[in-house]
Formats: C-alpha cells, sequence, structure tokens
C-alpha cells in the first residue's frame, strides 16, 4: 500500500486543507504540506521519470538534495519547470505536471531506453556514430529531444527580480539547531546577525526529531523575533561564497507556478557582505547501493521519517529500513510508533545495548549484519525486498511495501569549498568535513560531522560567540541554552557503499539517480581508465545532474576508491561548484536586464530630435539622430535631402556625443604634446588643432580636436564612442606613468551640449544669428575659436569642418542646448537650414576622406590613414616607438584611399573585400584580397556609392580598377581607386 | 587498440560490459624520450598524437600535472569554429575546423562535434560593417559564412527577443554553419587514448617543477616523479604558460585571467544554434544533454583561481535574459573559471622559444577549445621539424616586438579586452 | 566579488573599479629623440611582456566610479586577497616571505 495521511501528528494545520492537482488529477493536502509530502498522502509515488533510461521514479529525499521528483508548476507566464516537490510548499490551486515522460508519466515510451539499457552503459555514446561530423547530426537530433527535463516558458518573462545588498557582522547560513543557536550566541554578544535557511520556517530538523529539541528551537524562534540585531529570510538559500566573504543569497518570493502580488518581485538577489560566516548548513544523507533503489516507494531513511513526523504521511505499512548507522534508529522508531511494521536491517553485525533497547522500545524488528540486496518493485512501489548478510552467501525476501536507506550522512561543506577550502576525509564519520580554510566562515552542527542535537547546539553556540567576540564584542550575558536529550545519540557507521548482488531478484543498483549512472557504470570506468574522480563524473555524467550528486558523490567516489583498493580520501572529492541548489537566472539580472542592461545616454536636444521625427540609432550608449522623416519621405529620400542640403545651402547637426575633456594646469602644454602625435606645443591661445592620439604599440587610437582657451587650459573633444577610454588613458598617464605633471582633466561631456552648422550659407546664417560679431576669415579664421553669447545664452563657437563644407560647431552648456538649438533652427530658416543626422553626417565625411569608425579601427596606423605628415619628427609622444618597429613602419601596408564606382553607379557595401580576382571562388578556394572597405555611403556629389578603403599600396594606385567583393550580399563590383579626398581636395569650400 | 563501433558495443553488453579494455594506460615514466609535451590537455595530447601519427615520433611522454583533460580542455563551452578575419588566424582555424569534421572518425572516438551553426548576433550598422568585413574576408578564404537577415533569425531562432524596441535590436547576423559545439571531454580522451594506442606515455599526476638545461638547450624536465630527458620539450599548459617559461628563464606576452563558464539546469530541445553578442557580451549554446552553456566576459583581474565572480556572473547572465526574456525563470546549475594564458593581441603563440629544443604552444585567450586539433597539428609540425608549419607561421613568439600582432579585436596590447 | 580598499574611499566593491594590471612594470623613459634598439626593445618588452606571477601581485586599480584615483594593491592572485592597497605613487609596505 502506497503513502497514506496519519489520523494525527505532524506539523500541518489540518484546518486549513488546499486543493491541488497533479497532472489533471484532483487532489488535497493541508497547509504546512510540501507537494511531496501532499502527494505521498494521495497515494501517489509514481512523481517523475529519470533522464537517461526514463525508470519511474518518486520522490526519495525531503529536502533540496531531492533527485528524482521534479516537476513543473503554473501555466502561462508564470509555468517553471524542473521544481522540486520536496521544495515547493503546497497551496491552494497549485496545478503540477510530471516531466521528462511521453506520452504519460504512466506510460512512457521512451521507457523502452530501460528495456536496452545494457547497450546504454556509461559512455556508450563515445563509442558509436563514428562517422564523419555530419553523420553526427541525426543521431544527435534524437538524443537531444531524449534529453532534457522540463520545458522552457515558452512566453517572455514579465516577472521582476531584484537586488539587494546587505552589510552584518555575522551571517548564519541554515536554520536549524545549530544555526539558531549560532545566531542567538551571536546576536546575544552585541554583534548583527542575519540568518537565512532555505525552508518556509526555521527550525531544520530540530521541529521534529525529538521534544527536547522542539522546545529549543520554539524559544530561540520567539527570542529571533523579539531580537531586532537578527534578520531573519526564510525560503532564501545561501547558494554561494565569494571573495572577501561576499555570500550569495536567493530568496524566494510568492508561490512557483502561482502569479505574483502587485509589485512583489519572482525573487530577490541578495549580496551578503558579513564579517564573518557560520555555515549551519547540515548534512546530507546517502542511500545504500543496492539493485532497484531507485523504484518510486524507496526513499532515504531520514525522508521517511520527516514525512511521518513533519507532515503526518507514512510512506507504507510494512516499510524495511536498511542502514549502517546509528542515526536510522530514530527514524525507525518514528515510523513505528506512527503505526507501520518496521524491520530494520542494521549491516553491522553487534550495536550498543541502547540502541538495540531503542528499536526493542519501538516494536522494530531489528536484525543485525543483514542488509538489502534488493527491491522488488514496479511503478507503484515495492512487494517485497530481498535481504541477506552481507557475505552475500544467502539471501530471502521479504513482503514490505515501503523502503528506505541510510549509508551515512555528508556534511554540506559546499560554500566552505566555494571559497577554495579544502575537505578532509573523516574515518569515524565516514565523510568528508571542512578542512583548511581560506575565508572567514567555519562549520557547525551537522555540517561540521556533529550529528547529535546537543552537540550541533553546543558547537552553534560556541561559534556564534567566537565570532562576535573576534569581531570586538563582549561575551554574550545570560545562560547559555542547553539541551538535555533524555538520551544522548551516538554516530557510529560503518562503511558499506554496495550491498552484495542480489541472488532471487534482478536490477541496476543506482548511484546517481537523476542522471541513472549506477555501480556497474562506476566500475566499467574505472575499468576503462577513467580513474580520476573528474574523469569518473565525466564519463559517467555521476554528480551532473539538477541534485549536483548531493545523495550520489560520496557513494560514486566510494565505489571509484574499493574498485582502485585505495582510502577514499587517496581517491578524493570532485570540486563544489556554486550555486548550492539551482537559481532562477532572473535573479542574477535582477532588474539590470531588457532596456535596463546597459544604460541609454540622451543628448539634451534629444527631445527635439524626436519631435522633428527623427529615428534613432545606438553609438556607445547615445541614442543618436539618424535621420528626420518628412511626411512622404522614405529613409533615402531623408538622408539624401539632408546631405544634399549641407552641400547647397546649411545643416545643423546634434554632435553632443563627442566626448569633452577639460585638462588644466602649469603642465598642460606638456601633456598634451606627449598625448598626441602630431605637433601640438605651438597651438595659440584661441586656435584649435586636429589631433590625433595613438596608443603606446603605435596603432591610432583616437582623434579629434584640441581647442586652447588659456595658456595652461585646454578644452579637448574625443570620438564619441571613445570618450570614456581616451579619459581613462589620460588619467592612466597623469596617475602612474607621469606623475610629476601637474594637470588635471575631467570629463565635461555631459556638460556641454554640440552642433555643427555646416554649409555654403552656414556664415551667413551664423552672422544674422550673432549680429555684432565679426565672422570673416579675418574675424574667425578657420581652426580659430571664440566664446560669445547668443541671445545671451553663453556659447563656444569653433570653426572646424567635418563635412569639407563651411562649418562651425557651436558648444553650450547643458542645460541651453536645447534654446540655442531653437534659436539656430528659427534664424537658419531664411538660410534654408535643415537638420541633419547620422547618415547624412556619414556620407558627408566619407565624401571628404575624413576617417570615423571604420578606419580607427585599431588596426591602423596614422600613415595607413594617408596622415603619415602628422606625426612630429622633433617630440617625444605615446606610440613614438612603437610606430618604429617593422611591422608599422614598413611602406607597403594597407593604405587609405576613395573608392567609386567603375560603372559610376553600382551599388556596393561597406565590409567588401577588395580583390583584383573577377570573381570570388566557392568553398575551399582562396581569392586573394588585396584591402577591404572601411565605410560606404551614397553620395549626393556623385550620384552614387562612394567609399573608404584600405588597400596594400592604396596610395600609389589611384585610378586602378579592383572589385569590391561581398559575396555575403552578392556583390562583385569593378571600383575604381581615387584619392580619398572625393570632394574639394584643395579644401577651399571649409577655408572659404 | 580496441577498436569502438556498434558490434563491439553489442558484443560487449552481452557480456556484460567486463571486457573493455582501458582507454589507455597509465604507465611509469621513463628516463628519457625524444619529446615531452608538458601539459595533458587537448592540446598536448593532440600534438602527441599528431606528432606520432604525421611525422612518425613515437617516443613521446605527455606529462600532466593532475589529470588529462582537467584543465581548461574540460571547462570551456565547447564552442567550435573558424569565423577569422586575418588571414593568419583564418587558414588555421579553418585547417582545423576540416580536421574537426573528421575527428570522430579519425580517433574511434565520437567527439561529438556537432555542426550546428554559429551566429553572431547583429546590433548597429557598426556592427554589420565590421561583421561582413569579416564574413566577406572568410569568403574569400574559402570558408563558409552567410548573412542571416532578421527574418530569417526570427524564424529559427523564436527565444531570441527580436523587437525593434530591444536595448539590443537585432539587425543581422553573421552565421557559419560548419561551426558548432564538441563535447570537450570527449577530444582529451579520443586524442589520450589514440596517441596511447599509438605508443605515447600519457603520465598523469607528475607535475613539472623545472627545465634541464645545457648551455642553451633544453634537454628535459625536472618531476615529481624524478627527471626525465627528452630531445625536444613542448609547453602546452595554458593558463600556467608564464610558470613554465619562467623554469627555462623566459618571460612571456602573456597574463593568466579567469573566464566563467556557466550552465542551465536541463531543458527540452529549445535553442538549436551556438548564438554570440558582441555589444552584449553573450555566447550560448544548449549542450545535448539540454543544459544552455553560455558565458561572457573575462573577470578582467589576473587570476589563477579557477573560479568566477558574482560580478561578471549577473551581468552575463542579464545578457542573456536580456535577449532571450524567456530563459528569465530557468535555473543556473553551476558556474565556474578557467585560467586563460591571454596574449597581447588576442591570437596564439605556436613557436620555437629563444630556448633551443623548447618550443612553445599558448597565448589561447577564450578560444583555445575550437583550435585543439589545428594546435596540436601544427605543434607537431614545428616540434618535429624544428620549423613551423605555413599555417602558424605568424604566430610566433617574437612577431610582438617586430610589430606584426594579429590583433583580430582593433582592441590593442592589453591581454584583458581580446 | 572583492572589496577594495580605496585609499581615498575606504572599502569599496569590486564593481566599483577597473582593473588596470601589473604595477611593477615602469614604462621606459623614451624622452631621448634618438632612440636605439636598446630602446626600442626596452619599450616594446614593456609593452608586451608580464611576469605575471602565480601568487602575490602588486597591480593598479582604478576606482572608476568613485573617486576615479589610480590606487596600488597588492593581491594574491591565486585566492583573491588583498594584503595592502596604497595611492598610485606610494610605495607597497614590505612583507616578510611566506604571509
Amino acid at each position: 500500500m502506497p503513502g497514506f495521511r496519519l489520523e494525527q501528528g505532524g506539523l500541518i494545520d489540518r484546518s486549513t486543507p488546499l486543493n491541488f492537482r497533479f497532472d489533471g488529477k484532483s487532489m488535497s493536502g493541508f497547509a504546512g504540506d510540501t507537494l511531496a509530502s501532499a502527494l505521498l498522502a494521495n497515494g501517489v509515488q509514481l512523481m517523475g521519470r529519470s533522464f537517461k533510461y526514463h525508470r519511474p521514479r518518486g520522490v526519495y529525499g525531503s529536502g533540496s538534495e531531492e533527485p528524482n521528483a521534479l516537476m513543473t508548476l503554473g501555466r502561462g507566464q508564470e509555468e517553471e519547470s524542473n521544481l522540486r516537490a520536496t521544495m515547493v510548499d503546497l497551496y491552494d490551486g497549485l496545478d503540477a505536471r510530471s516531466q521528462n515522460a511521453w506520452p504519460s508519466l504512466n506510460l512512457d515510451l521512451l521507457s523502452a531506453n530501460s528495456m536496452i539499457s545494457a547497450f546504454l552503459p556509461a559512455g556508450f555514446y563515445y563509442k558509436i556514430f563514428l562517422g564523419s561530423a555530419n553523420f553526427w547530426l541525426l543521431p544527435e537530433y534524437f538524443i537531444r529531444r531524449a534529453a532534457g527535463l522540463g520545458y522552457p516558458n515558452a512566453l517572455d518573462n514579465e516577472d521582476d527580480f531584484q537586488h539587494h545588498y546587505q552589510h552584518c557582522d555575522v551571517l548564519v547560513a541554515g536554520g536549524g539547531t545549530s544555526g539558531l543557536a549560532a545566531a542567538l550566541a551571536a546576536a546575544r554578544s552585541g554583534a548583527s546577525v542575519v540568518i537565512v535557511d532555505e525552508h518556509a520556517r526555521l527550525g531544520g530538523q530540530g521541529l521534529w526529531r525529538n521534544a527536547e529539541e522542539r522546545v529549543f528551537v520554539d524559544a530561540a524562534l520567539s527570542e529571533l523575533e523579539a531580537n531586532p540585531k537578527i534578520k531573519v529570510l526564510t525560503r532564501t538559500t545561501a547558494w554561494g561564497h565569494y571573495d572577501d566573504n561576499m555570500v550569495a543569497c536567493i530568496q524566494i518570493e510568492g508561490d512557483p507556478g502561482a502569479p505574483l502580488a502587485p509589485h512583489q518581485p519572482r525573487a530577490r538577489a541578495w549580496h551578503m557582505r558579513a564579517q564573518r560566516v557560520i555555515y549551519a548548513t547540515g548534512a546530507i544523507e546517502r542511500p545504500l547501493v543496492f539493485a532497484n533503489n531507485d523504484r518510486p516507494g524507496v526513499m532515504l531513511a531520514h525522508a521517511a521519517g520527516s514525512f511521518a513526523s513533519k507532515f503526518g504521511v507514512l510512506i507504507g505499512k510494512r516499510i524495511l529500513l536498511a542502514t549502517n548507522n546509528d542515526d536510522s534508529y530514530a527514524h525507525a522508531s518514528i515510523l513505528a510508533q506512527a503505526g507501520a511494521e518496521v524491520t530494520l536491517l542494521d549491516a553491522r553485525s553487534a550495536v550498543s545495548a541502547a540502541l538495540t533497547a531503542q528499536a526493542k522500545a519501538a516494536q522494530v524488528d531489528l536484525r543485525l549484519g543483514q542488509t538489502v540486496l534488493a527491491a522488488k518493485a514496479g511503478k507503484a512501489g515495492p512487494s517485497a525486498a530481498e535481504i541477506g548478510a552481507l557475505d552475500g552467501k544467502s539471501s530471502s525476501l521479504i513482503d514490505c511495501d515501503a523502503i528506505a536507506s541510510s549509508g551515512g550522512w555528508s556534511p554540506s561543506i559546499h560554500l566552505h569549498s566555494h571559497t577554495g577550502g579544502k575537505a578532509e576525509w573523516r574515518d569515524d564519520l565516514q565523510a568528508f568535513v571542512a578542512g583548511k580554510r581560506l575565508q572567514e566562515g567555519v562549520t557547525v552542527g551537522a555540517a561540521a560531522g556533529l550529528f547529535g542535537a546537543q552537540d550541533a547546539l553546543a558547537s552553534g553556540w560556541q561559534q556564534g560567540l567566537a565570532a562576535a567576540q573576534d569581531l570586538g564584542h563582549h561575551q554574550a550575558s545570560g545562560e547559555a541554552p542547553r539541551l538535555e536529550l533524555a538520551e544522548a545519540p551516538t554516530t557510529t557507521i560503518m562503511p558499506l557503499w554496495s550491498c552484495p548482488k542480489p541472488k532471487i531478484l534482478k536490477g541496476k543498483a543506482f548511484v546517481d539517480f537523476q542522471n541513472d549512472a549506477s555501480a556497474s557504470d562506476v566500475a566499467m570506468a574505472n575499468q576503462e581508465g577513467y580513474r580520476s574522480v573528474e574523469h569518473l563524473k565525466r564519463y559517467t555524467t555521476l554528480g551532473m545532474g539538477t541534485d549536483q550528486g548531493k545523495t550520489s558523490n560520496i557513494n560514486g567516489h566510494a565505489l571509484l576508491a574499493e574498485a582502485q583498493g585505495r582510502a577514499i580520501a587517496e581517491v578524493g572529492t570532485t570540486t563544489f561548484r556554486p550555486p548550492y541548489s539551482p537559481v532562477t537566472l532572473g535573479a542574477f539580472g535582477g532588474p539590470h536586464t531588457g532596456m535596463a542592461f546597459a544604460p541609454i545616454r540622451r543628448t539634451p536636444m534629444q527631445a527635439l530630435h524626436a519631435a522633428a521625427g527623427a529615428s534613432f540609432v545606438e553609438a556607445g550608449l547615445w541614442y543618436r539622430a539618424e535621420w528626420y522623416s518628412r511626411p512622404g519621405e522614405d529613409m533615402w529620400a531623408s538622408i539624401k535631402r539632408e546631405a544634399l542640403n549641407v552641400r547647397q545651402a546649411v545643416g545643423m547637426c546634434d554632435v553632443s556625443t563627442l566626448g569633452k575633456i577639460d585638462v588644466q594646469g602649469p603642465d598642460a602644454q606638456e601633456f598634451i604634446q606627449r598625448l598626441y602625435c602630431n605637433g601640438m606645443k605651438t597651438l595659440p591661445v584661441g586656435k584649435v588643432r586636429y589631433g590625433l592620439m595613438l596608443r603606446d604599440d603605435g596603432m591610432v587610437f583616437d582623434d579629434g580636436t584640441v581647442a586652447r582657451l588659456a595658456d595652461q587650459h585646454y578644452y579637448m573633444t574625443t570620438t564619441t564612442a571613445k570618450a570614456a577610454a581616451v579619459l581613462a588613458h589620460m588619467e592612466y598617464h597623469l596617475d602612474v606613468v607621469w606623475p610629476d605633471l601637474k594637470v588635471r582633466v575631467a570629463s565635461i561631456t555631459d556638460q556641454w551640449a554640440g552642433m555643427s552648422i555646416a554649409g555654403p550659407r552656414s556664415r551667413e546664417m551664423l552672422q544674422a544669428a550673432l549680429p555684432g560679431l565679426d565672422l570673416s576669415n579675418e574675424g574667425l579664421p578657420f581652426m580659430g575659436f571664440l566664446d560669445t553669447e547668443l541671445n545671451g545664452l553663453p556659447i563656444r563657437l569653433l570653426r572646424i569642418s567635418f563635412s569639407g563644407e563651411l562649418a562651425y560647431e557651436v558648444h553650450t552648456p547643458s542645460r541651453f542646448g536645447p534654446q540655442v538649438w531653437q534659436v539656430l533652427e528659427q534664424v537658419g530658416q531664411d538660410f534654408g537650414l535643415m537638420a541633419y543626422g547620422t547618415e547624412a553626417l556619414g556620407a558627408l565625411r566619407i565624401e571628404k576622406g575624413h576617417v570615423a569608425g571604420g578606419e580607427l579601427d585599431g588596426r591602423t596606423t596614422p600613415a595607413d590613414m594617408g596622415l603619415g605628415k602628422m606625426v612630429a619628427k622633433k617630440k617625444d609622444f605615446i606610440g613614438r616607438l612603437g610606430l618604429m618597429r617593422e611591422g608599422l613602419s614598413r611602406d607597403d601596408r594597407p593604405r587609405l584611399v576613395g573608392l567609386m564606382p567603375a560603372d559610376g553607379r553600382s551599388k556596393f557595401v561597406a565590409g567588401s573585400q577588395l580583390t583584383e580576382a573577377k570573381s570570388v571562388g566557392g568553398f575551399g578556394q582562396i581569392t586573394k584580397s588585396l584591402g577591404w572597405v572601411s565605410s560606404a555611403h551614397f553620395s549626393v556629389e556623385h550620384g552614387c556609392t562612394i567609399a573608404l578603403g584600405f588597400v596594400e599600396n592604396g596610395d600609389r594606385r589611384h585610378g586602378e580598377t579592383l572589385y569590391a567583393a561581398s559575396p555575403l550580399d552578392g556583390l562583385h563590383v569593378p571600383v575604381t581607386l581615387v584619392s580619398p579626398h572625393m570632394i574639394d581636395p584643395q579644401g577651399e569650400r571649409q577655408h572659404g | 587498440m580496441q577498436r569502438y563501433s556498434i558490434w563491439s558495443l553489442a558484443r560487449n553488453a552481452m557480456t556484460g560490459h567486463k571486457n573493455w579494455q582501458a582507454a589507455w594506460r597509465h604507465p611509469e615514466p621513463k628516463p628519457a624520450y625524444d619529446v615531452i609535451i608538458v601539459g595533458g590537455g587537448g592540446h598536448g595530447l593532440a600534438t602527441a598524437y599528431y606528432l606520432a601519427k604525421e611525422h612518425g615520433i613515437t617516443n613521446v611522454a605527455v606529462i600532466e600535472k593532475g589529470y588529462l583533460g582537467g584543465g581548461n580542455t574540460g571547462r570551456n563551452t565547447t564552442i567550435v569554429r573558424s569565423n577569422y578575419m586575418h588571414d593568419e588566424n583564418a587558414h588555421f582555424y579553418e585547417h582545423g575546423l576540416k580536421l574537426w569534421h573528421d575527428l570522430t572518425k579519425d580517433l574511434n572516438y565520437n567527439v561529438m562535434f556537432s555542426p550546428r551553426g554559429v551566429l553572431n548576433l547583429l546590433h548597429s550598422d557598426a556592427d554589420r560593417d565590421a561583421a561582413k568585413r569579416r564574413g566577406n574576408a572568410m569568403r574569400l578564404n574559402g570558408i563558409d559564412s552567410e548573412y542571416w537577415d532578421l527574418a530569417t533569425i526570427a524564424k529559427k531562432l523564436p527565444d531570441l527577443n527580436v523587437s525593434k524596441d530591444a536595448r539590443y535590436p537585432v539587425k543581422g547576423g553573421l552565421m557559419q554553419k560548419r561551426a558548432g559545439t564538441a563535447r570537450h571531454d570527449a577530444v582529451a580522451w579520443g586524442y589520450a587514448r589514440a596517441a596511447d594506442a599509438r605508443g605515447v606515455d600519457i603520465i598523469q599526476q607528475c607535475e613539472v617543477t623545472g627545465m634541464i638545461q645545457d648551455g642553451n638547450r633544453i634537454v628535459g624536465v625536472e618531476t615529481t616523479r624524478g627527471p626525465i630527458r627528452a630531445g625536444k620539450v613542448g609547453i602546452a599548459v595554458a593558463g600556467h604558460t608564464t610558470q613554465l617559461l619562467n623554469m627555462a628563464g623566459l618571460t612571456a606576452p602573456i597574463e593568466s585571467h579567469v573566464l566563467q563558464a556557466m550552465v542551465s539546469e536541463a531543458i527540452k530541445p529549445t535553442l538549436d544554434y551556438v548564438v554570440t553578442s558582441g555589444a552584449a557580451h553573450l555566447y550560448v549554446s544548449q549542450s545535448d544533454k539540454g543544459g544552455l552553456v553560455f558565458g561572457g566576459d573575462l573577470e578582467f583581474y589576473n587570476s589563477f583561481s579557477q573560479r568566477g565572480g558574482t560580478r561578471t556572473l549577473e551581468h552575463v547572465t542579464a545578457a542573456m535574459i536580456s535577449l532571450f526574456p524567456r530563459y528569465a525563470k530557468l535555473r543556473l546549475l553551476r558556474h565556474w573559471g578557467g585560467i586563460m594564458d591571454m596574449s597581447m593581441d588576442g591570437s596564439p603563440i605556436i613557436s620555437k622559444t629563444p630556448r633551443d629544443g623548447l618550443f612553445l604552444n599558448g597565448g589561447w585567450c577564450y578560444g583555445g577549445f575550437k583550435a585543439t586539433p589545428a594546435s596540436g597539428w601544427c605543434f607537431a609540425h614545428t616540434i618535429a621539424t624544428g620549423e613551423p608549419h605555413p599555417l602558424n607561421a605568424g604566430f610566433t613568439l617574437d612577431r610582438f616586438e617586430r610589430g606584426y600582432a594579429i590583433d583580430e579585436r582593433g582592441a590593442g596590447p592589453v591581454p584583458k579586452a581580446h | 566579488m572583492m572589496l577594495i580598499p580605496c585609499p581615498w574611499c575606504g572599502p569599496r566593491a569590486e564593481s566599483e573599479f577597473t582593473y588596470i594590471g601589473d604595477a611593477r612594470r615602469q614604462r621606459p623613459d623614451t624622452s631621448a629623440l634618438e632612440v636605439s634598439p636598446e630602446a626600442l626593445q626596452a619599450h616594446s618588452d614593456y609593452v608586451y611582456l608580464r611576469d605575471n606571477p602565480k601568487g602575490w601581485h602588486q597591480e593598479y586599480w582604478q576606482h572608476s566610479s568613485g573617486c576615479r584615483a589610480h590606487l596600488k594593491v597588492e593581491r594574491n592572485v591565486v585566492d583573491h586577497r588583498i594584503r595592502a592597497s596604497v595611492k598610485a605613487d606610494e610605495a607597497l609596505p614590505s612583507f616578510p616571505e611566506g604571509r
């Protein structure tokens, strides 16, 4: 008979019944149930299917170690898969579905895998499908579909996730008896304490293990509540311990699969920075390894005990419990007292009198020197078990309807291990405990191998006090809490890693349930040379499931050690990787996803552009206006109109995104001089100069302009993309390389708005806007600037040109940007002023042969861009020596050229490669490339595509024809190499 | 070597799998070898295999301080591709991709190389222009590459957010269909088994502690299991390249940084391609087991810790959720770190060194896994002949001082930005 | 997430900082206009070569999301412990071996 609800007992609230569904079937449970306990109470044994063989599986554990009972909850937006039924608190309306089974959990066609499991041992896939790669794609298709557990949600996530930051003196991970004692001790000493627990309520096993412990837990809980120095977080898992005692926790809000309350996040990621961390993380029980130990109705001993004590659910009427350690006697007693017939098989031939008496008192049928060899079980739970002595010589069948087993307990030292702390084997416990530590974290209670409640409490208390004292707090006043159990539990254990082979029954003995790694897989891996624990893990997939080997790793490693005739300590254990248990990805993203993933920068004039019909494009976090649509125009019509208007009348473009850096100090001139590769020393106050900046390796880093505002004061601009990098470059050289230079730099990008006024009528227009000013070539020559006012608004007027036209830039403090823009727009009406976007800007600068992002790609020298003559010969500057190296100074590097279609009209694209070949060869054939097209655009001046590109010796090849090949677009266009200055090569316009 | 096949599997199934031979021996080191390869990861094992197979040099030892394949070979996100722009890298990785396509057959071990396609998402015009330059360069180099427009991407990747209003709107993508993923451990194991079968000694749990030097020549190594002499010594130790070179009195243009990898719980198939986004710093694929395997930026500081921090973990995950919003309620199963030997131009080194008899294979940055076959093949050639093969002629140690850095990203001489 | 002591601002989360790199690297003086092969080599070594020790590492960080000052930190690159941090132009204290 499968599990059922007891008449009484448990921590459930029987006055609050809850309805839920499992695979469409209506069921009911009580408040305080987990989904697992409620299913058991409804007689459900079969809860899932395993990963590989699709074997039927039932619940195995009681908490986050659960390998089998994984389910999908909720529908639509709320749907969430791979939830462990043991960790889901029951709620009214819960809708759970089984996973990894088709067509149904009961009749899963892929369970056929189980029948051919002899052909599917560990690593079978490495030995077959040994053809070429494309041959693998077919079997892989089917393997992929058979693998996986639940389905991902098919809807884009709409739930919120939050990030929280918390500092405290002492963080206690785990709210069982030892954790509670530690929290009390630290808090009573005056330390600030945070205690977290993955379950909905604190107390751990102390809630149900025995009455005396429960008294302590209740008293502790009320003290925690009353003490404002303690913060309690439940449903919160401390999943990772990182550098400098940062412990990452996730707190689950709301119920998985259920809608959230308004403004409620799905989960919170807590970043806890603690002075001291106390790991009260408990221990995880290991199963015995016997045939069919994976069947529904077979589970861990403590799980059977906890279902009875905590939830009032008995897993069967005739329960067989097999063990190798003392702890199981308590669970056997609990089960017997709840009304089950319990047979306890203890593999040890002799145990203490106290244990024998305990078993007898509880009317447990204790059989020493015996263990379970196999379960006789299908989908619906066991009907019998084969039991026998350890020598495996004789065996017999015994009737039972549930089987529990315990192979001992493994302390949870995951967090300790995350920080690089070592694991140490202890023979007396048959377990790894925390060894050498690297961070301020200590284990207490079961996590420290102290499995008895008294010891656990004492260790928690002591470490809580120690942590507080260590931080300078005083000794806690008042009595230490005491726990006096009628009989102190003992914790002896005998190693038993695999039960003898059954003689009557047959079946695989599993080590890792979720991934179907069996004892024979471990043996086979070892036989085949996969001898390291890491090889074992990777070859058999043992410990690679969602439970991360919580119940299986130690068993697997012990079996490997046995097979090699070595000690477990020698074989070692695999590294624990965070997270302790799986963490919802959304919690990592927190609020920093979607539009908030990266900041968006907007210029002061953004709203004006939007109102004028601009489309925006991101450029280094900035959203820049690409073009301004007018009614009836398509994109290209807008761009062409804007570009043409600059060439014919006057246009205005928002250039606020350019990096702007203020440089001041007695050594500012010297610093600027070292920063740029061209001469800057002679730049007089009141003038602007174009500058080229190199990296130390000699490649061009950035370009921009430098205005000398005063003797010791410069105003620099950088490209939009490199603004932050250039500032950091300057700061580094001032702080680290030349700390003797007396210079300060500050980014003023955000403080200044800028607009470019370009076109043959720009002077007329600005003259109209600034009637009192002399804007003639004498008053404001090319590369001059002046500070003045426009309608009472302060502006800096610089005569510089990117488009090649007569042009100016108007800079103004950001808060005046929109006003200045509007004033100029107003004045400009009489001169045909139009706003233009980055597309037209790009087209214009290509026509002029000015380099930008496509050319400044970090792999070009000044000479590559035809700017070799700018490089100063008579000064030192960053990159000078780098530039002297053979690879950068040789003459045959690709050089900047202008490119035009040979036929005067064919379109070609940026990213094309330049070749002499009439066509590009097919797959496997090499076509020599001579260069590439770095930027291309439609030219209003020439009425066709024009481009900039780089060609080996390009500066000496003007007039030659090559092909711009873009096989990606199916284009192969003959192009003529020309001077990069495709308009006004003498610069008459900008100087005009 | 016991051949693997569907028949051998069936035969062994009948006998309870009791007759499988060990995939490799666990030999004691001999006093001397013709060639010693330091480092039993994919690159070292592949080098030994190709030394034996291509050059007939079988008196070879691979010396590994831990267990074979236990370094970056077993820690990476398993992406295999040859979508490089510069000729040096393109030809090298494409040679590797061809080896990948036949590797399972060649090694008689299923490395599960799955040419499922690698898609680089492009989010801006600048992205697109740079990607086209690279894709066209690939095509001119005879490598497959195609441009996918938004409509195609939306159809092939239903999980991807293709909204025009996304933070990183998708404008298009560069697809290499012959690229994909492979089972990383199997690569190490397959090479180990095949090298062992040709007589190579793979010596695990043996740490090299020094170089035995005679004048300017390296003639062997000191190890935790005693000195071992060698005609030639090759270093293939990824993150510990500097430490090994130091033993020979050399310094390298390399820094060691941690790169994280993350894997989610297994789910049913939902992502058919390897997807990368340069702007959002993300690459993600779904393994055959069903986990989403993803990663992004380096930790950006020198580290030998083999573990990552939450800063990058959160940033990379946020990037994935931003591009694939429906993955938000999946769960992270594990994350870990590997130690990357970051070179100063983002390209590798397969080269002679200033010491006679000492050869270096390193500087793999993020990209060592996919290079495994080509790296082993070229390193074997370099060691066997004493001169680089044309495929790795550019990957010299002296290219930096001569000004011939192979700067695939244009990031300059920084070890952290490639 | 390391906690980095900024000499100006106090301990701050790693996410506020930008890693710069090896602080024992000294940029050679390049001010002499005549460049010898040795000077060229020294400069190239400065640009490209790194000691990359596995252990204590002196390194620059910039408190880029804070005061923007550069600081010199001595950090163990194996376990990420920081044992000293000073302003960029100050000398790190010396430590006995093995600490």
